[in-house]
């Protein structure tokens, strides 16, 4: 027996532009499943949705900016999916989060300003829209502050924080907590798990108020809860009397998880499939179009059937774009043709390593609907694109949001056609 | 051949390990414990310094309990589980096994011992004091679940069974061990909702899948209870290639489909490889006979919310979760998905004296979700997970098929 299930639309890749094209359609009325290899890059990054933040020059308004970036170049993702997309989708991910699972933790900014709130490295990062329990390090609202953390938590380093917050402005000063945990080194999931418990953290504001002076803000790495961090926030505000925020940090994320968690669970309520663990290694085409993929199952391979299909497999970071050892570079899911790759005899990488890299910035060609080239009904979202550098632009979250948004919308306007025709 | 195939396919892995910590996010244990420092750190980071023939280097990695979620979640293909899986066999074969382990891990012997003897091997099951001498002299936690002997047998009723459907639509059933001495009942279900669907029901004599020996690092004695069951199972396969053995023990159908195979370096087991290929969980199975429009849908409605836990060795199949699919075909039943990853028992690993704190702690999400969601029942795949859920929870635990059964009206 064939092991098949049948779908309309399937969704390869799991990470913020997969989990929000799948959430899309299946509030379309799709029957959708998303596939995922492992959990994406959800769980890494520090969960702001960075729209624009620079042009390389720093964006005080992506809304504005955008206007330009688009104008200039035509093959960036954001050109193709326009500012109506971008906004949109931002409006109804910061609705995921009102109406999600964790209780009133929110997403607050917008497309008009950029907010500006400290990296772990202490450097102010211009997002679109930041965590509820992020909001109270945005710049303008800091007037001095103490970057507080524990032993334990190895990769956070409250000095290398404050100074450089001191060095852009916001007076600032680190400070160390000696409090004991069971062991000599904790993640921040760990460490959010601590802060969870009350008894923890009335330990924590007691050491902590005999050395804050008054009027200092607090910043915290964010660690501050995974299951209910807006209520974390407000009692350590409560005991502390002042501001406290988060900061986020080196992965893992636990503003990552949370995030994964907000898309998870709306995808979950429209009544979308979620399968972890499957990996597209085959596909079946016919005519132009894709009308199968092929997952690595237990035992043997499970064949997802669908009209339609989004890829959001990630580019070169999460190995779904790769360059061989004969310096060939492939879209090793379903083998799509790709563009922006550097001609040959033309350099592939620059020395300076966060610098514009030209291969980087090579992904799947796509029409101007997101429909990958050589295909009817296979859509493209979030890193698999070409044309983009989200390091340098600070946008990696904006595209993978407005693109899985905007490829979603494609497919279910070609859904409702169907369904005209069919009626 | 073998050195070759398993360096590629799971020690080879490691290399892809980029660092990320996403194992780290997901892993039950290493959230609640400092005794066992992490998938990244026990699995892909240890192992580089693990050497063949030269003693083990590890101190910790017994006590992952075998989950499986960091295998899921990593995005690079790591085989991180089963590595570890691999490095506990090591540390034991060096270490010793303590005798329980040799016990608990034989759920053939245990059940040809306490089925005759039931009424009273239950109650003695029940008493504090016992629970207390067990736990002294064996180190099994005086307060783990452990569940009851039915007092009778699968196998027999259906050998005895003279009223069952004949139909050129044939499946084999791998019952497990689980169906065989505790929850016989289950097995009847199965049998019925297949039969009502108009398959045939053969049942093999079978035996244990081998995965508690497995989990308890005995690997020899879990390769020969494996390859003894592959090869009961072998005859039953046809030349048609369409030969379905399903289990509703969804541990075991993944041992039976994959993690012997991996774990144990059985990849080139030709009949265990044959046979995998032909394992259905239960669920699955059901699922996709509906996708082909082959499954009865006259289901009545039920009136009641549950809450359905996937159990992990579930989610290791790698299908998503079809039995919220199929739960959602019963009309008026509403079923509320727990998302917490791991019940804590692990098979074994929660009733072990030294570890039971730490199961306890790792169930404590999943406890908390299902009693703040108003189910009468819980519902999960796993047998060891039902019983440590319906005594942490202390509401029944039931398979997925069980609600089926009753929405098909077969029990009346």
């Amino acid at each position: 027996m064939r092991s098949q299930l049948h779908f309309d639309a399937v969704v390869i890749g799991g990470g913020m532009a997969g989990l929000t094209a799948g959430t899309r359609l299946a509030q379309a009325g799709a029957k959708v499943a998303v596939l995922a290899k492992g959990y994406g890059s959800t769980h890494l990054s520090p969960s702001t949705i960075d729209v624009l933040g620079y042009t390389p020059e720093r964006v005080r308004s992506p809304s504005e900016s955008l206007g330009k970036l688009i104008a200039e170049r035509p093959d960036h993702p954001y050109a193709l999916v326009g500012v109506d997309a971008v906004s949109d989708s931002l409006s109804w991910f910061a609705d995921c989060a009102a109406h999600g699972p964790l209780p009133s933790y929110e997403y607050v900014g917008g497309i008009d300003r950029n907010l500006a709130i400290p990296t772990a490295m202490g450097v102010l990062r211009p997002s679109a829209m930041v965590p509820s329990t992020m909001a109270g390090g945005e710049a303008s609202a800091l007037g001095t502050v103490a970057i507080v953390s524990v032993p334990s938590l190895r990769e956070f380093h409250p000095a290398l924080c404050a100074a450089n917050l001191t060095a852009a402005g916001i007076e600032s000063r680190a400070l160390t907590l000696p409090m004991a945990v069971e062991r000599a080194d904790m993640n921040p999931v760990g460490m959010a798990r601590r802060f969870e418990d009350p008894a923890w953290r009335g330990h924590f504001c007691a050491q902590l108020l005999a050395q804050l002076r008054t009027e200092e803000h607090v910043g915290l790495p964010a660690m501050l809860g995974l299951n209910d961090p807006a209520a974390v926030v407000a009692d350590l505000e409560r005991r502390l009397g002042r501001t406290v925020f988060e900061i986020p940090t080196l992965p893992p994320s636990v503003p990552g998880m949370r995030r994964y968690e907000i898309l998870r669970s709306a995808l979950r309520a429209a009544g979308g499939r979620l399968a972890l663990g499957a990996d597209v290694i085959s596909h079946e085409r016919s005519n132009g179009r894709v009308t199968s993929v092929s997952t690595h199952a237990a035992g043997r391979d499970l064949i997802y059937v669908a009209d339609w299909f989004v890829l959001a497999s990630g580019g070169f970071a999460s190995g779904a774009i790769e360059l061989d050892s004969h310096w060939v570079t492939h879209e090793r899911v379903l083998g799509l043709p790709l563009r922006g790759v550097p001609e040959a005899g033309s350099p592939r990488f620059e020395r300076e390593y966060l610098t514009e890299q030209p291969l980087a910035a090579a992904g799947v060609a796509v029409d101007a609907e997101l429909r990958a080239e050589g295909t009817e009904n296979v859509f493209v979202a979030g890193a698999s694109l070409p044309g983009a550098t989200p390091w340098r632009e600070g946008s990696g979250e904006g595209i993978a949001l407005a693109s899985g948004y905007r490829a979603a919308a494609v497919i279910a306007g070609g859904l409702r056609t169907e369904e005209g025709v069919a009626s | 051949m073998t050195d070759l195939l398993e360096l590629a396919q799971l020690r080879g892995t490691l290399d892809h390990c980029v660092k990320c910590t996403i194992c780290e996010t997901a892993c039950p244990v290493s959230n609640v414990s400092p005794l066992f420092p992490g998938p990244k750190y026990a699995g892909p980071q240890s192992e580089r310094y693990r050497v063949a023939d030269e003693p083990s280097v590890d101190l910790s990695v017994d006590y992952c309990s075998g989950c499986g979620i960091c295998s899921q979640v990593c995005p690079q293909g790591v085989k991180i589980a089963e590595i570890n899986a691999q490095a506990r066999d090591k540390l034991k074969r060096q270490k010793g096994w303590p005798l329980r382990d040799r016990i608990i891990t034989r759920p053939t012997w245990l059940g040809r011992a306490g089925t005759p003897v039931a009424p009273l091997a239950n109650l003695s099951l029940k008493l504090k004091p016992a629970r207390i001498l067990i736990e002294k002299t064996l180190g099994i936690h005086r307060d783990a679940a452990m569940p009851a002997f039915a007092g009778r047998r699968f196998s027999a009723w259906a050998r005895q069974r003279s009223d069952g459907l004949k139909s050129v639509r044939k499946i084999v059933y791998f019952h497990g061990c689980g169906t065989e001495y505790y929850e016989p009942w289950e097995g009847e279900k199965l049998v019925a909702i297949l039969e009502h669907n108009g398959f045939e029901v053969v049942v093999p004599k079978q035996d244990c899948c081998g995965l508690p020996l497995q989990s308890s690092g005995l690997f020899d004695d879990a390769r020969k209870v494996l390859g003894t069951l592959a090869r009961a199972l072998d005859p039953y396969l046809t030349d048609d290639d369409d030969t379905i053995i399903v289990g509703n023990a969804t541990s075991c159908t993944l041992m039976l489909k994959r993690e012997g195979r991996e774990v144990l370096g059985l990849q080139d087991d030709p009949v265990l490889k044959r046979v995998s290929s032909h394992v259905y969980d239960i669920c699955e199975l059901l699922l996709e006979l509906h996708d082909r429009g082959e499954l009865k849908t006259d289901f009545q409605p039920i009136d009641e919310v549950v809450a359905y836990h996937a159990p992990c060795q579930q989610q290791g199949h790698w299908v998503g979760k079809p039995a919220l699919d199929l739960l959602a075909l019963i009309p008026g039943l509403q079923v509320r998905e727990m998302n917490a990853r791991c019940c804590g028992i692990a098979g074994t690993y929660g009733l072990k004296v030294e570890k039971y704190e730490i199961a306890q702690a790792v169930g404590r999400d999943l406890f908390d979700q299902v009693a703040a969601s108003g189910a009468s029942t819980v519902l999960c795949d796993s047998e060891t997970c039902r019983w440590q859920l319906a005594d942490a929870t202390q509401r029944p635990a039931a398979h997925p098929i069980e609600y089926l059964y009753q929405a098909y009206g077969l029990g009346s």
